[in-house]
C-alpha cells in the first residue's frame, strides 16, 4: 500500500475533467453502444429471416388457390350434336364447333387474331373429350347457351403468375411463343380470367405431368386419420405414463430409468423413429406400407415424450392441497388423483397435446421411410376403417412430393400446400393459447 | 373373423360383464350399497377389466407369435437346393409371401375359388396365368415349391386366425366367469381394481423403455446383417460412397466418411449462423431489453423453431437456393462462379442456421437470466459498463450452459432431415468448397430406404448402419450437452 501511494506520488498526476470525457472513458461507450447493436443487429436478423419466410412463402403459394379459366358461352344445336356422334373423331367434331365459337366471340368485339386449332388446344388442353361427356349427360341443355369455364393449362396458369415469361419461354409442343399473343387478346376480351381453385383444396393428386389439377384434399384426409391415431394413442398413453411418474412412482432405479429415456427420446432425431417405424410396424409386424395407421403409430412414439413432458409439468402445478383434502375426507391416492387432480390438470394438458398434435402434423422425414411418398394419393378413402389402412399420403409428405418433382409448375402447389399446413398449425397453436388463457388457474 | 369384430366383440362382452357386476354385487348385498365393501361400480369395473385385459393381451400376443410359427412352418418347405445362387432363405420366403397375397387378391377379385387357391395339386402353370390375370405380380421367382409353399402359408394364416378368435372368446369369458364369481359384499373391488389400474399406468411410463429397446433392437440387428454382407472397415474408413443400383452389393462401395463429411460441414455451416445471431439475441433479450420489447420478440423469434422442417427444405430449395446462385454463381452479382447449382453445403447450411436461431436464442436466454443478479451488483459496483459486466462476468458464469445449448443445438442440426434432402444435393463427396452439393447421412439414410420394399441388400441394409452412427452420435451429444446443463443450474440453485 505504502509503494504504491509513494509511486502515485511520485508521477505527476494528468488533469481530468468530469465534464469532458476522456478518450478512455469514450472507447468504453463507444464499446457499449457496439455491443447493443449487435444485439439490436441479431434479432433484427432473426426477425429479418422471419419475414423474408412468410413474404416467400405468401408470394409463392397464393398462385395455387387461383386458375385460369376460359369462360366461353356456347350452344350446340341438335343437329350439330347428332353430326358430330355420327362422325369418326367424335370428339374432334366438339373441338371444331368450340373453336368457331370462339372465333366469333373474338370477331364480335373486334379483336383479330390468328390462331389454329393446336394453339387452343395447347391453351386449353383438348376441350372436346369434356364438352362431348357434358351434352351426352345433359342433352336437355342442347340448344340453349352454356356458360362454360374451362380451366387453362398450367403453363397459361404460369404466364398469369409470373412464373412464365415471353422472356423465357420456349417454343415446344406444349406452349409457343405466338399462343400468348392469343392469350393477351382472350384476356383483354375477358374471356380468360382467374377464379379461384377449389380443386387445389378439395382435389387429389395428379400424377406427375398434370400440375394444373393436382389438390391437396386427400392428404389433409390422409393427415386428419394420422393424427386420430396419434391422439387416440398418445393421449391416454402420455397422460397414464405422466400419472404414475408423478404421482406414483417410488424413487427407485427403474423410475430414474424411465426418466432418463423419455428426456432422451425427446431428442432422437425424428429420421430414426422413421427407421424404427419400418423396422417393427412394417418389416416386423407386416402392417400396411403408407398407410395411414403405421404413420400414426409412428408419429405416437414421436410426440409421447413432449406429451408427458408437458402433462407432469402440469400434474405438478396443482397444488398439494387439493390431494391432501381429498385423502383427508376418505379417498383413496388413486381416487384423490383421478378425481381431483386430473380434472384440475385437464386444461394445461390439453394445451401440451394439441402443440404435440401440431408438431406431429408438420413432421415429413419419418412418414418419407414408411412409404407415405411414393404412394399418388388418387382419391378419399371409402370408409372409416380403410382410411386407417388404405395408403394414402400425408400434407407434409404430399408437399415433399410435389417440391421433388421436376415440372415447376408443381412448386407452386407445394408452397399453397405450405399455406394450408401453416393454417392448420396456427389453428391449433391458437386453440392452444386460448385454452390456457381461459383455463389456466393461479393457485 | 376381422380383427376389428374380435376386438369389438371382447370389449361389448367386457361392457356386459361391467352392468352385470355392478348389479350382481348390488343384488348380493340387498340393494343397500352401504352392505358392500366397495362402491358397486367397482364390482362392474372389477369384472370388465378381467375380460378386457386378459383378452386383449392374449389377442395382441398372438398377433406377434403367429408370423414366426407360419414361417417356420413354410420354411421347412423348402429344401436348400431351391435357393438360388445368392439369394437367401429371407428372399425365398418374401417370395412366398408376394405369391400368398397374389393368390388372396386373385380369391378376391373372382380369378379362382378359394377351392382352387388351396388345391394342392393344381396346375402350376394354370395358377400362374390365373394370378397374372388378377392383377398380381407374377416373377420368374416363382416356382413349383414356392407356389405349393405359398399355399400352405395361406391354410395355416387362416386356422391360425380362426384358432385366436376362439381362444380369445373363451379367455375373456373365463375372465368373465372369474370376476363374476369373486362378485360378493366382502369382496375388496376398489383395491382389487385400483391395483389393476396402477398396473396399467407402470405399463403405459414403460412404453418409453420400450420405444428405445425397440429403437436399438431394430437398429442392432439390422446393422450386424449389414456387416455380414459388407465389411465393417469398409464402412467405416471407405472414402467412397458409390452403392450400386443392382441391389446384390458387389460394385458398391459404402464409406460413411464422405456422408459423415457432409453431415458436419453443413452443421457447422449452420452453427456458424445460428450461434452467433442466437447468442446476441439472448443477451440483448435477457440484458438489455425492455419488458415490452421482449415480450415481443422472444415469442416471435420462437416461431421460427415451430415452423415444420419440410417448409424449411422448400424454402432453401426454392428460395434460398437460388439467390445464392444469383450472388456466386456464374454471371452472378459478385462476378464469379463458384455455386455450379442452388443445392449446396451453404443453401442447407443457412436455412438450417435459421431454424437453430430460437434454439440457441431460449436456451441461453435461460442460462443467461439464471445467473445471480449479486454478480452482476458486484461488477456495476466496481465501475464497469454493462457490457463490460456481460463479457467478463455473465458470460464466463454462463459458459458450460450455453455450450449445452449449443450442442443440443448441433444434435438438432445433424439429426435434421427434410433441409438436406431438399436442399444439400445428393452427391457425397469429400471437399472443403461449401458452394458444392454435399449430402449428409440422414439424406442418404431416406435415399437408400424409400421405394425399396427389399431389405435384405446391402445397399438398404447400409441405411440401418448409418441410423445406428447418427443415433449414437446424437444420443452421445445430448447426453454431453443434458450433463452440462443439469451440472451448470445446480450450481446457482
Amino acid at each position: 500500500m505504502t509503494d504504491a501511494s509513494m509511486d502515485g506520488a511520485a508521477t505527476p498526476r494528468t488533469k481530468t475533467s468530469l465534464t469532458k470525457l476522456d478518450a478512455r472513458t469514450k472507447r468504453r461507450n463507444a464499446a457499449e453502444k457496439r455491443f447493443r447493436a449487435y444485439g439490436v443487429a441479431a434479432i433484427a436478423v432473426g426477425l429479418f429471416f422471419l419475414v423474408v419466410l412468410a413474404i416467400s412463402i405468401v408470394r409463392s403459394g397464393l398462385p395455387a388457390f387461383t386458375k385460369t379459366i376460359v369462360g366461353v358461352e356456347f350452344t350446340l344445336t341438335q343437329e350439330q350434336f347428332d353430326a358430330a356422334e355420327k362422325e369418326l373423331f367424335k370428339t374432334k367434331a366438339y373441338q371444331g364447333y368450340f373453336n368457331a365459337a370462339l372465333q366469333q366471340k373474338l370477331v364480335e368485339r373486334n379483336i383479330e387474331v390468328e390462331f389454329d386449332e393446336a394453339a387452343i388446344e395447347r391453351i386449353l388442353g383438348k376441350t372436346g373429350g369434356d364438352l362431348r361427356a357434358f351434352y351426352r349427360e345433359n342433352p336437355d341443355q342442347l340448344g340453349t347457351p352454356v356458360p362454360f369455364e374451362l380451366s387453362a393449362s398450367s403453363r397459361v396458369d404460369g404466364y398469369f403468375n409470373g412464373r412464365v415469361t415471353r422472356d423465357t419461354l420456349q417454343d415446344s409442343r406444349f406452349l409457343q411463343l405466338s399462343d400468348l399473343d392469343l392469350v393477351d387478346a382472350l384476356h383483354d376480351a375477358g374471356i380468360i380470367r382467374s377464379a379461384f381453385n377449389w380443386n387445389f383444396i378439395t382435389g387429389a393428386d395428379s400424377g406427375v405431368d398434370n400440375p394444373g389439377g393436382a389438390g391437396i384434399g386427400a392428404s389433409v384426409v390422409g393427415s386428419f386419420f394420422m393424427m386420430l391415431v396419434v391422439l387416440g394413442l398418445s393421449l391416454p398413453i402420455g397422460v397414464a405414463a405422466s400419472i404414475y411418474l408423478e404421482e406414483f412412482a417410488p424413487q427407485n432405479r427403474i423410475t430414474d430409468l424411465i426418466e432418463v429415456n423419455i428426456s432422451n427420446l425427446a431428442a432422437v432425431p425424428s429420421i430414426v423413429f422413421g427407421i424404427l417405424g419400418l423396422a417393427v410396424f412394417i418389416q416386423f409386424m407386416h402392417l400396411p406400407q403408407s398407410a395411414p395407421l403405421v404413420g400414426g403409430l409412428v408419429l405416437t412414439l414421436m410426440t409421447l415424450p413432449t406429451i408427458i413432458i408437458s402433462t407432469r409439468a402440469s400434474l405438478k402445478a396443482v397444488p398439494p392441497s387439493i390431494r391432501d383434502a381429498a385423502l383427508g375426507v376418505g379417498a383413496s391416492k388413486m381416487q384423490a388423483v383421478f378425481h381431483h387432480v386430473l380434472p384440475l390438470a385437464m386444461p394445461g394438458i390439453l394445451t401440451g397435446t394439441i402443440i404435440g398434435l401440431a408438431q406431429a402434423l408438420g413432421e415429413t422425414a419419418p412418414l418419407l421411410l414408411i412409404g407415405m411418398v411414393g404412394f399418388v394419393a388418387r382419391g378419399y378413402p371409402e370408409g372409416l376403417l380403410s382410411g386407417f389402412t388404405e395408403p394414402n399420403s400425408a400434407m407434409p409428405a404430399q408437399i415433399y412430393t410435389w417440391a421433388a418433382r421436376a415440372d415447376a409448375g408443381f412448386y407452386e402447389k407445394a408452397w399453397g400446400g405450405i399455406i394450408i399446413l401453416l393454417v392448420f398449425l396456427l389453428t391449433m397453436n391458437i386453440i392452444a393459447i386460448i385454452l390456457r388463457r381461459r383455463f389456466e388457474r393461479r393457485w | 373373423m376381422p380383427l376389428l369384430w374380435l376386438v369389438l366383440i371382447v370389449l361389448a362382452i367386457s361392457m356386459v360383464g361391467y352392468v352385470m357386476g355392478r348389479s350382481r354385487a348390488l343384488q348380493s348385498a340387498g340393494n343397500d350399497s352401504r352392505n358392500l365393501h366397495s362402491l358397486p361400480s367397482y364390482y362392474g369395473s372389477n369384472v370388465a377389466l378381467k375380460v378386457a385385459v386378459p383378452g386383449l393381451l392374449l389377442l395382441v400376443a398372438w398377433l406377434l407369435v403367429q408370423p414366426f410359427y407360419v414361417n417356420s412352418v413354410v420354411s421347412a418347405m423348402i429344401p436348400d437346393s431351391e435357393i438360388a445362387e445368392g439369394s437367401s432363405r429371407g428372399l425365398v420366403l418374401a417370395e412366398v409371401r408376394r405369391a400368398a397375397e397374389g393368390l388372396d387378391l386373385a380369391v378376391a377379385t373372382g380369378g379362382m375359388d378359394e377351392d382352387f387357391a388351396r388345391n394342392a395339386r393344381a396346375d402350376f402353370a394354370d395358377v400362374t396365368t390365373r394370378l397374372k390375370e388378377a392383377g398380381a405380380i407374377v416373377t420368374s421367382e416363382i416356382t413349383q415349391t414356392v407356389l405349393r409353399a405359398a399355399q400352405r402359408y395361406r391354410i395355416v394364416n387362416a386356422t391360425g386366425q380362426n384358432l385366436m378368435s376362439i381362444v380369445v372368446i373363451i379367455v375373456s369369458l373365463l375372465g368373465a366367469a372369474w370376476a363374476w364369481r369373486e362378485t360378493h359384499p366382502e369382496f375388496r373391488a376398489r383395491n382389487v381394481v385400483e391395483q389393476g389400474i396402477r398396473a396399467m399406468l407402470i405399463a403405459a411410463a414403460s412404453i418409453a423403455i420400450l420405444t428405445t429397446i425397440g429403437i436399438v433392437a431394430s437398429l442392432i440387428v439390422n446393422t450386424i446383417e449389414f456387416f455380414r454382407l459388407y465389411p465393417a472397415m469398409d464402412f467405416f474408413f471407405g472414402l467412397e460412397w458409390a452403392p450400386s443400383f443392382s441391389g446384390r452389393g458387389g460394385a458398391s462401395s459404402l464409406g460413411v466418411l464422405p456422408l459423415l463429411w457432409g453431415t458436419f460441414y453443413i452443421s457447422l455451416v449452420a452453427l456458424a449462423v445460428a450461434v452467433p445471431v442466437g447468442l446476441f439475441a439472448a443477451i440483448y433479450l435477457s440484458e438489455y431489453a425492455t419488458p415490452r420489447m421482449r415480450a415481443f420478440a422472444k415469442p416471435t423469434l420462437e416461431i421460427l423453431a415451430g415452423i415444420p422442417t419440410i417448409v424449411y427444405g422448400l424454402f432453401a430449395l426454392l428460395t434460398v437456393g437460388p439467390l445464392l446462385v444469383d450472388i456466386f454463381g456464374e454471371g452472378g452479382i459478385l462476378g464469379v462462379s463458384w455455386q455450379g447449382g442452388g443445392r449446396a453445403v451453404v443453401t442447407a447450411g443457412v436455412v438450417m442456421g435459421i431454424m437453430l436461431i430460437p434454439f440457441v436464442s431460449s436456451l441461453s436466454d435461460d442460462i443467461i437470466n439464471a445467473v445471480p443478479q449479486a454478480m452482476r451488483d458486484g461488477s456495476f459496483g466496481l465501475g464497469a459498463t454493462q457490457s463490460e459486466t456481460i463479457k467478463q462476468v455473465v458470460l464466463p458464469a454462463a459458459l458450460p450452459g450455453i455450450v449445452g445449448a449449443i450442442l443440443l443445438a448441433a444434435s438438432r442440426a445433424i439429426g435434421e432431415t427434410m433441409i438436406v434432402v431438399l436442399g444439400a444435393g445428393a452427391a457425397a463427396r469429400l471437399s472443403l468448397n461449401p458452394f458444392e452439393a454435399m449430402t449428409t447421412v440422414t439424406a442418404k439414410i431416406v435415399s437408400q430406404l424409400t421405394g425399396d420394399s427389399d431389405f435384405a441388400s446391402p445397399e438398404a441394409l447400409v441405411a440401418f448402419a448409418l441410423g445406428m452412427t447418427l443415433f449414437l452420435i446424437t444420443l452421445g451429444l445430448n447426453v454431453v450437452a443434458l450433463y452440462i446443463v443439469r451440472k451448470y443450474r445446480e450450481q446457482y440453485d
